[in-house]
């Protein structure tokens, strides 16, 4: 990944921030410039619950480089306390424990490394509730 | 060692990773006999864990127990010796993620096992003067033993996240006092550029471990004109089951006080987290009154030692977040290959 790129969304990246319309009040994640649903352009940054449900999931098992080493992986739209719908990866979960349904929370975890001596990237991921 | 003012634990969190490797299969795979393992199994950071990944989890289970903001905390103090980059602290992006930047001190420390116990006395020595409101230290590792070595018996991965402030009505445990006992003594090392540690045999018990430990102890309890016997509760560093148990011995402390907060037979050394994810277990159960005694343990070498009263608040905040055993049941075992992989011992 790009540094700056990187850099730029890291706030998204580690606290889950959305932006919300000031007009309509719908939210979003990632941070959109115009809200599709009234087209406004006034949105304001909003953190965004860190609970949600497993909604539709795929396993990946032919990955893009540097991702070979935790195929399988799911990737999954989790649908958060707020009806937020987002698209990130579940860990901590084997491939035949996945349930679209299941209950999952925000966590902290970093991308693979795809540059020997490059940055190390985190970013938000879902894992079964603890506790 | 005691500050002018009362400070005092006001919030803490823990984190284990979800993986764990038997002991026994670690010995199968060498050819070792299993009959006198020294824990029972470990855990093993993910392929998408590292050190800072496990002390951001422990960090935010430590801010809901405290119940601040996260921009009111004035220091987040990482320490740990599995730092993701030589040159880059862990401590701006755990700060960051939890929402602490940028009106902040960060920095990491590095003792090997006692990183974070270090950071308690800095934490300490800030809130007491008045530097900052709320200071965070945190003890996390995802320990390395290289393949077939004693060391990978044990080396595993966790974290705890502890929050200081000046001892109110929100304080769980307030700080009686401390003691830090230090030499130079090469029991351990890791050098630059090299991938796993080196140990020294004849160093490691009694001249490193238990010295530093007993004296510390010892120390503390003078300082404070406490006995043994004061204490309900006793966490020592972790580097395996017996080591605690012997040193409880030497000071006259009962093994049912140590017991409470040895976690290391199911997850192994935790280097940095190890004392503090035991400290959370103590407190997990503890009663208002307790009084417990905390002593790290880090080679090179040197121990930090506390004693730490437990306030009314622990009973409301320590269901604000996950226990310690709900991480201990919380179990993937994995074989000896995923654990290669997952800890990155394969050439690709």
């Amino acid at each position: 990944m790009v540094t700056s790129a990187y850099w730029r969304t890291r706030l998204h990246r580690y606290r889950l921030v959305g932006n919300r319309c000031a007009v309509c009040g719908k939210a979003f994640f990632p941070p959109r410039l115009v809200c599709s649903y009234c087209g406004s352009t006034k949105l304001e940054e909003c953190k965004l619950p860190e609970r949600g449900r497993l909604v539709e999931y795929t396993v990946v098992y032919s990955a893009p480089k540097g991702y070979d080493v935790v195929v399988p992986y799911v990737v999954g739209i989790v649908e958060l306390e707020n009806g937020v719908r987002v698209v990130a990866q579940i860990t901590d979960v084997d491939v035949n424990e996945v349930k679209e349904g299941m209950e999952v929370e925000l966590t902290i975890r970093k991308l693979p490394e795809q540059l020997e001596g490059g940055m190390i990237c985190y970013t938000y991921k879902f894992r079964p509730v603890i506790g | 060692m005691r500050p002018d003012d009362d400070v005092g634990i006001i919030g803490y969190g823990v984190y284990v990773p979800v993986y764990r490797i038997r002991t026994a299969e670690i010995a199968r795979v060498w050819g070792k006999l299993n009959d006198d393992l020294p824990v029972e199994e470990k855990a093993v950071a993910g392929p998408d864990e590292d050190a800072v990944t496990i002390a951001i989890e422990a960090a935010r289970y430590a801010i809901r127990r405290a119940g601040i903001r996260p921009d009111e905390i004035g220091a987040v103090y990482v320490g740990t010796e599995s730092k993701p980059y030589a040159v880059k602290p862990c401590s701006t992006i755990v700060a960051e993620a939890i929402g602490a930047t940028p009106n902040v001190l960060a920095a990491d420390y590095e003792f090997a096992c006692k990183a974070g116990t270090e950071a308690f006395q800095a934490s300490i020595g800030l809130v007491a003067s008045g530097m900052v409101e709320y200071a965070m230290a945190i003890g996390v590792d995802t320990a390395q033993g290289r393949p077939a070595d004693a060391l990978e018996y044990t080396a595993g991965s966790g974290g705890g996240a502890f929050i200081f402030a000046k001892k109110s009505h929100e304080t769980i445990a307030y700080v009686e006092g401390s003691y830090s006992f230090v030499t130079d003594t090469p029991d351990f090392w890791r050098r630059d550029g090299d991938r796993y540690p080196y140990h020294m045999g004849r160093f490691t018990g009694e001249p490193a471990y238990f010295r530093h430990t007993v004296m510390a102890a010892k120390s503390l309890m003078a300082e404070l004109g406490l006995r043994p016997s004061d204490f309900d509760y006793a966490v020592f560093h972790q580097p395996n089951c017996k080591f605690p148990l012997k040193a409880a011995r030497y000071l006259g402390i009962p093994e049912e006080k140590v017991k409470p907060g040895l976690v290391c037979s199911m997850i192994g050394n935790t280097y940095s987290g190890s004392s503090m994810i035991g400290l959370a277990a103590v407190l997990d159960v503890a009663k208002p009154g307790d009084r417990i005694l905390l002593v790290s343990y880090g080679s090179g070498a040197g121990s930090d030692a506390f004693s730490f009263v437990v306030q009314d608040a622990i009973e409301e905040k320590r269901d604000r977040a996950p226990k310690v055993s709900a991480f201990l049941s919380r179990r993937k075992e994995i074989d000896y290959s995923m654990y290669a992989k997952f800890r990155n011992k394969i050439l690709m």
